[in-house]
C-alpha cells in the first residue's frame, strides 16, 4: 500500500479530528502498540525489559511532562527532576502512612502533590518569562532536592534520605518481575500519552500555545493568562510526579534524593530540544534516542570502526556526540527528530513522483 | 440586505493618555454607532493605534469614561472587553506563529467553549461535540474568507496577505459585535487590498458587525468609512462624513496635504 492520503476523503470533521488522520498512521501506531504490549515483554530479555525499555518508557513520560510545560505552553523550567522527586516522595508517604491505600491510588497522590508543588512553584510565571523563569525554577530545582535530603521525615529516618520502594500490589496481583513492571509502566503511560494528546488536540492545548506563541493576542482573545500558565504547571508536574513515582517503584526500586538533581532535569530538556518542542512524539523519540544513544555507542566501539578511535577520545565520545547534537538540533531544526520524522513522511507521501 | 446604522454602541468622552511623559492621547472624545464602519486616520504616532487598545483594554487611560452599551467603565482588561463582544487585529499581525491556520481561528472561539481541561482530557462526549461543533463554524468563516486550502498550514509559512486575513478570521470567530482593526491593508498589493476591502465590507453588511478601523490609504478609507475622525499629535482635529473630512482646511493642513 502506498502511503498517501489521497482517496482517503475524510466525511466528516470528527474523522479529520482524530489522532492520526492518515489510515497508514493508524496502522502502524497500533502494531507498534500491540508489539509493546503483547511482544516485547515475552521476546525481550530480563535486562532490555529493566534497563532499556522500563527507563525509556519512564523518561518519556518525564519528557511528556516537560513538553507540556516547555514545548506547549512556552515556560521553560529547569525543575523537572525535583517534580519527579516530589512524585517519588509523595508516593512513598502516602503508601507508607495510609495502612492498605492501593498503589494506584498513591501513586496518583504523588502526581497530585507534585501538581501543587509545580503550581506553587509555577506563581513566578506570572511575572517573569524566559531565562528569568528558568532561573526560579532552578530555585524549586535545589530547595526541593535539599529539603528531601535535609528532613529525615520525608524518608522515614532512613540514612541520607534513601527510599526503598514496597511491593507493588494491584488487586492482590503482584509485580515484582521485570516483565510485569514493564507492563505497569507501559500501560500507564500510554494512558497518559493518550491524553496528553487530546489536551493538545484541543482547546486547552490549543491555548498553551497560544500564550506560548505570543501572550498580549491570547489575552486579548480572552484566553486568562494566570489560569492557562498554572493549569500548565499542574498538568506538566503531575506528569513528571507520575514519572517520578514510576522512576522509583518499577525502574530503580532505591532512590535517593541527589538521584533527582539538576543533570536529570538537563536530561530530560536535552530528551525534548532532540525529539521536538511541542510533540507527544518526540517525547518518545527524544527519550529511546538519548537512552539508546550510549548503547548503540557501545556496540559500535566494539567493531572494527571502534579499534580506530583513539581511547581518549572513546570515553568522552558520548559527551561529544551528545554536544554535537543538541547544538544541531538548536541551530538547525528546533523541532527535532519529530520534524524530520515529518519531512521524510512528507517525502514518501509524494513518492514515487515527487513533482 | 440593506445597511442599519443603530444607535451610539461606543461612546468615548475626554479620555487621556500618556506614557510617562509622552502624550499620546489627549482629551479624545468621539462615539461609534451600531453597524457603521467608523474610520481612524492621522500622520504616524497621531495615536490612532493607542486608541483601539483603550477602546480593548490592553491601554487604560488616565482620564475619561468610555461607555459601551450603555455601561460606563473606567479599565477594563482584554479579557472583559473580549466577553463583551469586542475583537480586534493587531497592526503587527499578532498570529500564533507555530499552530496552523484551522488552530489559530480556533482560539478565537474560546470564550464560547465550555468543556474544562478534564473533560479535554478525555475527547469524549461533550468535549468531542463541542470541538467538533466549533470546528463547523470556523469552517465557514474559512470559507466566508476563502482561505480553505491553507487551513492546515502553519501561519508563520503564509504569505503577509494572507497571515491579515487568517487574523481577520480568528477575530471573527469570536462573532464579535465590535471588530477593531488595525491597519488591515497595510504591506498589501493592490488586489490583495480590494480582497480585503470586500471582506470588510461583507462582514458589515452580511453579518451586521460594527466597525472602527485604522488606515492610511485614503482611497480606501474614503471608500467605504461612513464617518472619520481624524487624529494628529495625539488631538482630534476633524471628525464626521469623508467627504466633509476630506474638505477642513484644518485636516488637509495636518495631515492630507503633507504629501499624503
Ligand atoms: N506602550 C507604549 N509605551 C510608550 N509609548 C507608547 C506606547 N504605545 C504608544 N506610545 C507612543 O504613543 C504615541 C502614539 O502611538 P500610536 O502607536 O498610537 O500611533 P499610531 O497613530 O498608531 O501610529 P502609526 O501610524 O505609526 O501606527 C507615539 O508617540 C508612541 O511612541
Ligand atoms: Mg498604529
Amino acid at each position: 500500500m502506498i502511503y498517501r492520503e489521497a482517496g482517503q476523503f475524510k466525511a466528516s470533521y470528527e474523522e479529520d479530528q482524530q489522532i492520526f488522520p492518515i489510515k497508514q498512521d493508524r496502522i502502524v501506531m497500533a502494531a507498534l502498540v500491540a508489539a509493546a504490549f503483547f511482544v516485547a515483554p515475552f521476546v525481550a530479555s530480563e535486562y532490555w525489559l529493566q534497563a532499556v525499555l522500563t527507563p525509556v518508557l519512564v523518561f518519556a513520560l518525564a519528557a511528556l511532562g516537560l513538553n507540556i510545560l516547555t514545548g506547549y505552553a512556552g515556560q521553560l523550567s529547569l525543575g523537572t527532576g525535583a517534580f519527579m522527586a516530589v512524585g517519588a516522595y509523595a508516593t512513598y508517604n502516602f503508601l507508607l502512612r495510609l495502612d492498605g491505600l492501593p498503589f494506584l491510588v498513591g501513586l496518583v497522590l504523588g502526581g497530585l502533590s507534585a501538581a501543587a508543588v509545580g503550581v506553587v512553584f509555577g506563581l513566578p510565571s506570572l511575572r517573569i518569562k524566559g531565562f528569568y523563569l528558568a532561573m526560579a525554577t532552578l530555585a524549586a530545582q535545589f530547595f526541593i532536592v535539599w529539603a528531601l535530603a535535609k528532613f529525615p521525615w520525608f524518608s522515614n529516618y532512613s540514612s541520607s534520605g534513601i527510599i526503598t520502594a514496597q511491593r507493588i500490589e494491584i488487586f492482590g496481583f503482584a509485580f515484582d518481575t521485570p516483565a510485569r513492571k514493564y507492563l505497569l509502566t507501559l500501560a500507564i503511560v500510554s494512558l497518559l500519552a493518550l491524553v496528553a494528546k487530546n489536551l493538545a488536540r484541543t482547546n486547552t492545548g490549543r491555548s498553551w500555545m497560544a500564550v506560548r506563541d505570543m501572550d498580549v493576542a491570547a489575552e486579548v482573545i480572552g484566553i486568562p493568562l494566570m489560569k492557562t500558565k498554572l493549569l500548565a504547571f499542574a498538568v506538566s508536574s503531575f506528569y513528571c510526579g507520575i514519572a517520578g513515582g514510576l522512576y522509583a517503584y518499577t525502574y530503580l526500586g532505591t532512590v535517593e534524593p541527589d538521584g533527582f538533581g539538576l543533570d536529570l532535569s538537563f536530561k530530560i530538556l536535552f530528551m525534548i530540544i532532540i525529539g521536538g518542542m511541542g510533540s507527544v512524539l518526540g517525547a518518545f523519540l527524544g527519550a529511546a534516542f538519548i537512552l539508546l544513544l550510549p548503547v548503540g555507542l557501545n556496540v559500535l566501539m566494539h567493531t572494527s570502526v571502534g579499534a580506530l578511535v583513539p581511547a581518549t577520545l572513546a570515553s568522552n565520545l558520548e559527551l561529544i556526540v551528545f554536544g554535537v547534537l543538541i547544538i544541531f538540533f538548536l541551530i538547525v531544526e528546533p523541532h527535532g527528530l519529530t520534524r524530520l520524522w515529518q519531512i521524510g513522511k512528507e517525502k514518501l507521501r509524494l513518492w514515487p513522483f515527487p513533482h | 440586505m440593506a445597511r442599519v446604522i443603530g444607535d451610539v454602541i461606543l461612546d468615548l468622552q475626554n479620555i487621556s493618555l500618556s506614557f510617562g511623559g509622552v502624550k499620546a492621547l489627549t482629551n479624545i472624545s468621539f462615539d461609534v454607532r451600531e453597524g457603521e464602519i467608523r474610520a481612524i486616520i492621522g500622520p504616524n504616532g497621531a495615536g490612532k493605534s493607542s486608541m483601539l487598545n483603550v477602546i480593548n483594554g490592553v491601554y487604560h487611560p488616565q482620564q475619561g469614561r468610555i461607555v459601551f452599551r450603555g455601561q460606563e467603565r473606567r479599565r477594563m482588561n482584554p479579557h472583559e472587553a473580549a466577553a463583551q463582544g469586542i475583537a480586534r487585529t493587531f497592526q503587527n499581525i499578532a498570529l500564533f506563529k507555530g499552530m496552523t491556520v484551522l488552530d489559530n481561528i480556533m482560539t478565537g472561539r474560546n470564550l464560547m467553549m465550555r468543556r474544562n481541561f478534564l473533560w479535554n482530557a478525555l475527547y469524549w462526549g461533550p468535549s468531542r461535540r463541542e470541538e467538533i461543533a466549533h470546528r463547523k463554524r470556523v469552517e465557514e468563516i474559512i470559507d466566508f474568507l476563502e482561505i480553505q486550502n491553507i487551513r492546515k498550514t502553519p501561519v508563520g509559512r503564509l504569505p503577509y496577505g494572507l497571515q491579515k486575513r487568517v487574523e481577520l478570521a480568528r477575530a471573527l470567530a469570536a462573532e464579535p459585535s465590535l471588530l477593531l482593526l488595525d491597519e488591515p491593508m497595510a504591506g498589501m498589493n493592490v488586489e490583495e487590498k480590494q480582497d480585503m476591502c470586500r471582506f470588510i465590507l461583507d462582514v458589515n453588511e452580511q453579518l451586521g458587525t460594527t466597525i472602527v478601523l485604522i488606515e492610511h490609504d485614503m482611497g480606501v478609507v474614503m471608500d467605504i468609512s461612513d464617518r472619520v475622525v481624524v487624529l494628529d499629535y495625539g488631538r482630534k482635529i476633524g471628525d464626521g462624513p469623508p467627504d466633509e473630512v476630506r474638505n477642513d482646511p484644518v485636516v488637509i493642513e495636518a495631515y492630507l496635504g503633507a504629501g499624503h
